[in-house]
């Protein structure tokens, strides 16, 4: 019961997008459905929970002077795994995603969580970790994917509900930020009153 | 003429971050004044036209090239071994920069660090070898000068949004915001209105 | 907990980590190196099959490289040959302009032997979302008004309504249609050049 508060804290308490505000590029640019988020959270999720799992395997027998650059290169690892697997399997997602499935080895959620978390917890704690911020990575981008497409092409997960063509604006670069933004102010006034 | 269209779509059409989301996080984090943003631009500056000059090289001279008598194509591993050289340089410019020119460092010093994860320089380096481009004439792969220009051009575009964006941040710190849109989510909002005004420079070359 | 920062330590752990991951990457390299190739083979046969009609051979297996431009032969295109039997039922022509919003777009277009359009198809874009993707919709009256146009017997003018041609363009995104025009009419002189290489 005790380490399942890991899984649950990176949801919400840590969430990454709304709380910590990390990996803003992925987030604002893979954004522009909710099955584009939903696969670009899955990715990272992915990526997040392995070099979680390795990097806290690895700890007690790296240097502490180079230690970024080794988690850099387990991260980058397997994000290239992840890159094989994707291009081979949902060939149209990867296309969609494009260069963001690559840039996840800069995305400062896993680094972050390596550098804060997995070097100094067990195994099965950092992977219970990983698991939740990635949870709560892919929530976010499917909620911020889900409103862009509701707006901007009245559709959801790809399912259009009218004919008409919607807001475009929020589907294209502008709408990322503002939607971001906005849910962002949501989030804080939920939050505000919980505390109150 | 082509370095002229290279530099104008470089800088406001492809803008690196208001219309490809490259390198958000110091978008928003160092944009409070001007002055940091300034620096940290510049520095952006310096790094990625190092870094992409080094990973075209290496793209096209270490990972597709000829081994032991046989012709090889490890670009399988571009991601791994980006980033490690692209760490080792901001690394390497670091220490140079201290030992030649310590007012440069003094000023730019503290944004080398963050410059690694700053995603728009292994993006920049990963677009120039993967993505043809056109600019006006047929489609086509860049050679090493026009990636070079191309992405420290892209970094010029990082440096108009973030010097743009910090001249409006500091306006805002003397204006009345609404307790729940405090900081990040008026950030963001003004950033999507800038990002707008930016949507205005496409399809002019 | 972690072991000393000696310069021996540091080179020996980032070498094996360095090494450790290069292996690994290189496995998963190995093992996923034939699916991914049958998913880009899987891409280009769909997009034959849907421009080109019925055919039993392997196209991807009897490819053409012809040029769209004679004076220059360097510059060649793919071109898909589709059979029934042994006699010719259609080329599926891939084009590339680099004229479109959002830099190149490539298309495959396929002709019936007599040079009518039969289909077309786009592989990759980069337009705007909504507005010049719209190109995608196979559905839309821009794409469809193509099929059973003749495109190499004169009778058709291959450019927008704008510009005095004889296609309707995608409302707001004349920049497109144009460029979509472009990738047309270099399928058109890619076809022409089939027999006369």
């Amino acid at each position: 019961m005790s380490k399942f508060k890991y899984l649950i804290e990176g949801i919400v308490k840590n969430n990454p997008t709304f709380v910590l505000v990390l990996g803003m590029c992925p987030t604002l640019a893979t954004t522009t459905s909710a099955m584009n988020g939903m696969g670009m959270g899955a990715a990272t999720m992915a990526v997040l929970i392995c070099s979680n799992m390795v990097i806290s395997l690895l700890a007690p027998i790296i240097p502490d002077k180079v230690r970024i650059p080794c988690y850099i290169v387990v991260i980058a690892a397997f994000v290239t795994v992840v890159q094989f697997v994707m291009q081979a399997f949902t060939p149209a997602l990867y296309e969609t995603l494009g260069i963001f499935i690559p840039l996840i080895v800069v995305n400062c959620i896993v680094l972050g969580r390596a550098e804060a978390f997995a070097n100094k917890h067990s195994v099965l704690e950092s992977a219970l970790d990983g698991i939740g911020i990635g949870i709560g990575f892919t929530i976010a981008l499917t909620c911020i994917g889900l409103v862009r497409e509701v707006l901007g092409n009245l559709s959801v997960f790809d399912h259009k509900f009218a004919s008409s063509d919607g807001m475009l604006v929020f589907v294209l670069a502008p709408g990322a930020f503002l939607v971001l933004g906005y849910l962002m102010v949501i989030f804080n006034k939920i939050k505000g009153k919980k505390n109150a | 003429m082509e370095y002229i269209i290279i530099i104008i779509t470089a800088v406001f059409v492809n803008n690196v971050v208001l219309s490809q989301f490259l390198g958000i996080c110091p978008f928003l984090g160092v944009s409070k004044k001007i002055s940091t943003a300034f620096g940290m631009s510049l520095a952006l500056v310096l790094v990625m036209g190092l870094a992409t000059l080094v990973t075209y090289l290496i793209q096209n001279y270490v990972l597709i090239n000829t081994w032991f008598g046989e012709k090889m194509d490890i670009t399988f591993m571009q991601t791994i071994v980006f980033i490690l050289v692209i760490a080792a340089l901001v690394q390497m410019v670091e220490i140079i920069l201290k030992k030649i020119n310590p007012t440069l460092y003094q000023a730019l010093g503290i944004f080398l660090p963050l410059i690694t994860t700053n995603c728009a320089v292994l993006g920049a380096a990963l677009i120039v070898v993967t993505k043809q481009f056109s600019f006006g004439a047929e489609p086509h792969m860049l050679n090493l000068a026009e990636s070079v220009v191309y992405s420290m051009s892209l970094a010029v575009g990082f440096g108009v949004a973030i010097i743009l964006f910090a001249g409006m941040r500091e306006q805002m710190e003397l204006s009345n915001v609404p307790k729940s849109l405090k900081g990040t989510p008026i950030a963001l909002i003004t950033a999507g209105l800038l990002a707008l005004a930016f949507m205005g420079f496409q399809g002019i070359v | 907990m972690a072991i000393k920062s000696s310069l021996r330590n540091m080179a020996l752990v980032l070498t094996l980590v360095c090494l450790g991951a290069s292996a690994a990457v290189a496995v998963i390299y190995a093992v996923t190196k034939d699916p991914i190739a049958v998913a880009k083979a899987d891409k280009t046969n769909k997009a034959i099959k849907q421009v080109v009609p019925t055919f039993d051979n392997n196209p991807s297996e009897e490819i053409l490289n012809v040029p769209a431009d004679l004076s220059k032969p360097n510059e060649t295109n793919k071109v898909y040959v589709a059979k029934k039997g042994d006699e010719v039922v259609g080329y599926a022509v891939e084009s590339t302009t680099g004229k479109g919003f959002g830099g190149a777009f490539t298309i495959m277009v396929g002709f019936t032997p007599n040079g009518e359009v039969y289909n077309t198809s786009v592989i990759s874009h980069s337009e705007t979302p909504g507005l010049g993707a719209k190109i995608t919709d196979g559905q839309s009256h821009f794409i469809t008004q193509w099929n059973g146009k003749n495109l190499v017997d004169g009778s058709v003018k291959i450019a927008v309504t704008k510009d005095g041609g004889d296609i309707d363009a995608i409302t707001a995104s004349t920049i497109t249609s144009r460029a979509y025009c472009d990738a047309m009419e270099i399928a058109a002189n890619v076809f022409n050049n089939i027999n006369n290489q």
